[in-house]
Formats: structure tokens, C-alpha cells, sequence
């Protein structure tokens, strides 16, 4: 299985996104330009976490318009997984591939800390490798991680079970303590949180390492079916 | 012709603005206490070469695309003529 991690300028969880991919999890990963046009080869995408295009205007607007994005919309099209990690997420609400948008935290601060996640869906193609394990923590950091959407489209990932991930003890004030949603075919998760960042127990966690691991077992699964 | 496009974007009612609440604290730390709300947008100005097209709707689509996350915000514009 092999990863492709769109670098934007201003991204600065590439490195730590790929070295995850790489050295923990033993899995091809490669940078890939912002300037890209295909993806052809790649079975995963990882939009990693970062400031691209300095988060000017909003964060992830412009970087939705950048030539990879296109690639990323027709790879999402197939059925493949693709992963936002905190701007990645960002960059896929203003894309349109995944409902609502991301707004300043509640208290106006940047938050970095490690917080206590629901796995709300434990069967999606991310998460399947949690098991019976309903909590995880994972660090976070971010100062635009406020999930909003309208009413309407709550009930909507409620229906489908589009939420994926849950804060326990909402720190920014999210609609429905929302930390992560995918879109309705299951293979778009956008999630605040860093799971890049919880990979070695030298790092303190390595509660992140269940999210690679499911898409591994689902590509193995794929390609045995 | 030249056109000049005056965009005002500003978070829609039921959108948490908590910019805007920290300057409308720190008005009132400096003793404006009758301040009752500050909301904070943002002000484009753009220079926009007449091409045919109603500029307006050019304009219009631009905001829809990029200028604005119309998820949570709204947008005015006004349209004046300039000097080449």
C-alpha cells in the first residue's frame, strides 16, 4: 500500500505525516507537490496538518484550488481512502469533499493538548483496527478547529453515521463535539486531531497508529476479496 | 473600462465571532463601555478590467468560489467605475 502526502506551502506535518508512514509503519509514502496533477500509483492520500498558503483569506481556501486538489477530488471519487489530518481538514471542507467548516475556537486561543476522543464509528475503514476500544486520546493543535454546520446537516451525518470521532470535553466549541467526520461513501475522513503525532511511545502515545493500521488490514482485505 | 469591486465579507447571525467579542472587551477595557457588539469582516478591493461580461456576476461568482465561505459568511458588493 503506498501513501501520498501533499506537501503545500505552509504545511509542517508532511515530515512527521511520512517518517509515520515510513519509518514506523514500514509503508511507501512520498511527498508529493502541491503542483501535482496526478496520483496515479497511490493507494492512500494524507493531506497532513499546517498553515498552507499561510491559512490566508480562511484556512484551507486557497489551498483547495492548488492543481493536486483536483487529483485529490477524482482519487476520492474511486473509492480510495483519503485522510485529513487539522489543515487537511480544513482544506477538505472548503474542497466540498467533506460538509461544514471549520471556525476560530470558541476562545478565540490556539489550542495544544492531548484530548480523549469517542470513536463514534468503529467501522469505518479508519478505525476498524480500535476494536472493542470505544476511547483514544490524541494531541491537538489547532486555533481553527471549531466544527459548524447547519442543523440539517448534522442530522445528516447523524443518519449515516458520518461522525467518526467525538472530544469527551469539547475544547473549541464544536457542533455536537464533533473532532471528526467522514463523507457519506466512507472513504473521506477529515479529523482535527493528530494521529501522526501519537505513533511512538518515545512521543508519549501510540494511540494514532490504529488509523494507519485499519487502512492497512482494509487494503488487504480489498485486495484478497 | 476599468471597474473597482468593493467586497465586504462578514460571518452570517448565527456564526460564533470570537474576534470580534475580543475587541469588542478590549473597547470596553479602554472605558468604552457603550459599545454593545463589535463583528469583524473582511474588505477586498478589486481592480477588474471590463470584458464584456456583467461585471457584477463576475464579481458575484468569485465571492461564491473564493472570497467567501458562504457556509458561514455573507457578502455585499458595490461596483464603482475608475480611471484606466
Amino acid at each position: 500500500m503506498k501513501f501520498a502526502v501533499p506537501a503545500f506551502p505552509g504545511s509542517n506535518c508532511d515530515y512527521d505525516m511520512v517518517n509515520a508512514l515510513r519509518d514506523i509503519l514500514n509503508v511507501p509514502a512520498d511527498l508529493v507537490s502541491a503542483q501535482a496533477t496526478n496520483l496515479e500509483g497511490y493507494d492512500a492520500v494524507v493531506l497532513p496538518g499546517g498553515f498552507s498558503y499561510g491559512d490566508y483569506l480562511r484556512s484551507g481556501a486557497i489551498a483547495r484550488f492548488s492543481p493536486v486538489m483536483a487529483a485529490v477530488k477524482d482519487f476520492a471519487a474511486t473509492g480510495k481512502p483519503v485522510l485529513g489530518i487539522c489543515n487537511g481538514f480544513q482544506i477538505l471542507t472548503e474542497a466540498g469533499l467533506l460538509p461544514g467548516t471549520l471556525q476560530a475556537n470558541r476562545s478565540a486561543q490556539f489550542i495544544c493538548q492531548t484530548s480523549e476522543l469517542i470513536i463514534r464509528n468503529p467501522s469505518t475503514m479508519f478505525t476498524t483496527a480500535y476494536g472493542n476500544q470505544t476511547k483514544i486520546s490524541l494531541p491537538i493543535a489547532h486555533g481553527e478547529g471549531n466544527y459548524y454546520c447547519d442543523a440539517h446537516t448534522l442530522a445528516e451525518l447523524r443518519t449515516h453515521h458520518q461522525i467518526v470521532f467525538e472530544y469527551v470535553d469539547n475544547p473549541n466549541g464544536s457542533v455536537a463535539n464533533i473532532a471528526g467526520i467522514m463523507n457519506r461513501q466512507g472513504n473521506v475522513l477529515g479529523m482535527m486531531p493528530h494521529p501522526e503525532r501519537a505513533v511512538e511511545t518515545i512521543l508519549g502515545s501510540t494511540a494514532g497508529l490504529g488509523i494507519f493500521q485499519s487502512l492497512l488490514s482494509h487494503q488487504r482485505e480489498g485486495v484478497h476479496a | 473600462m476599468t471597474y473597482l469591486a468593493k467586497v465586504t465579507v462578514t460571518y452570517k447571525e448565527s456564526i460564533l465571532d470570537p474576534k470580534g467579542e475580543a475587541i469588542n472587551d478590549a473597547l470596553h477595557r479602554l472605558g468604552y463601555g457603550n459599545v454593545q457588539s463589535v463583528e469583524m469582516g473582511k474588505y477586498f478591493e478589486l481592480k477588474v478590467t471590463g470584458n464584456g461580461q456583467p461585471i457584477e456576476a463576475q464579481v458575484d461568482e468569485m465571492c461564491d468560489r473564493l472570497l467567501a465561505n458562504v457556509n458561514m459568511e455573507t457578502y455585499q458588493i458595490k461596483i464603482v467605475e475608475v480611471e484606466d
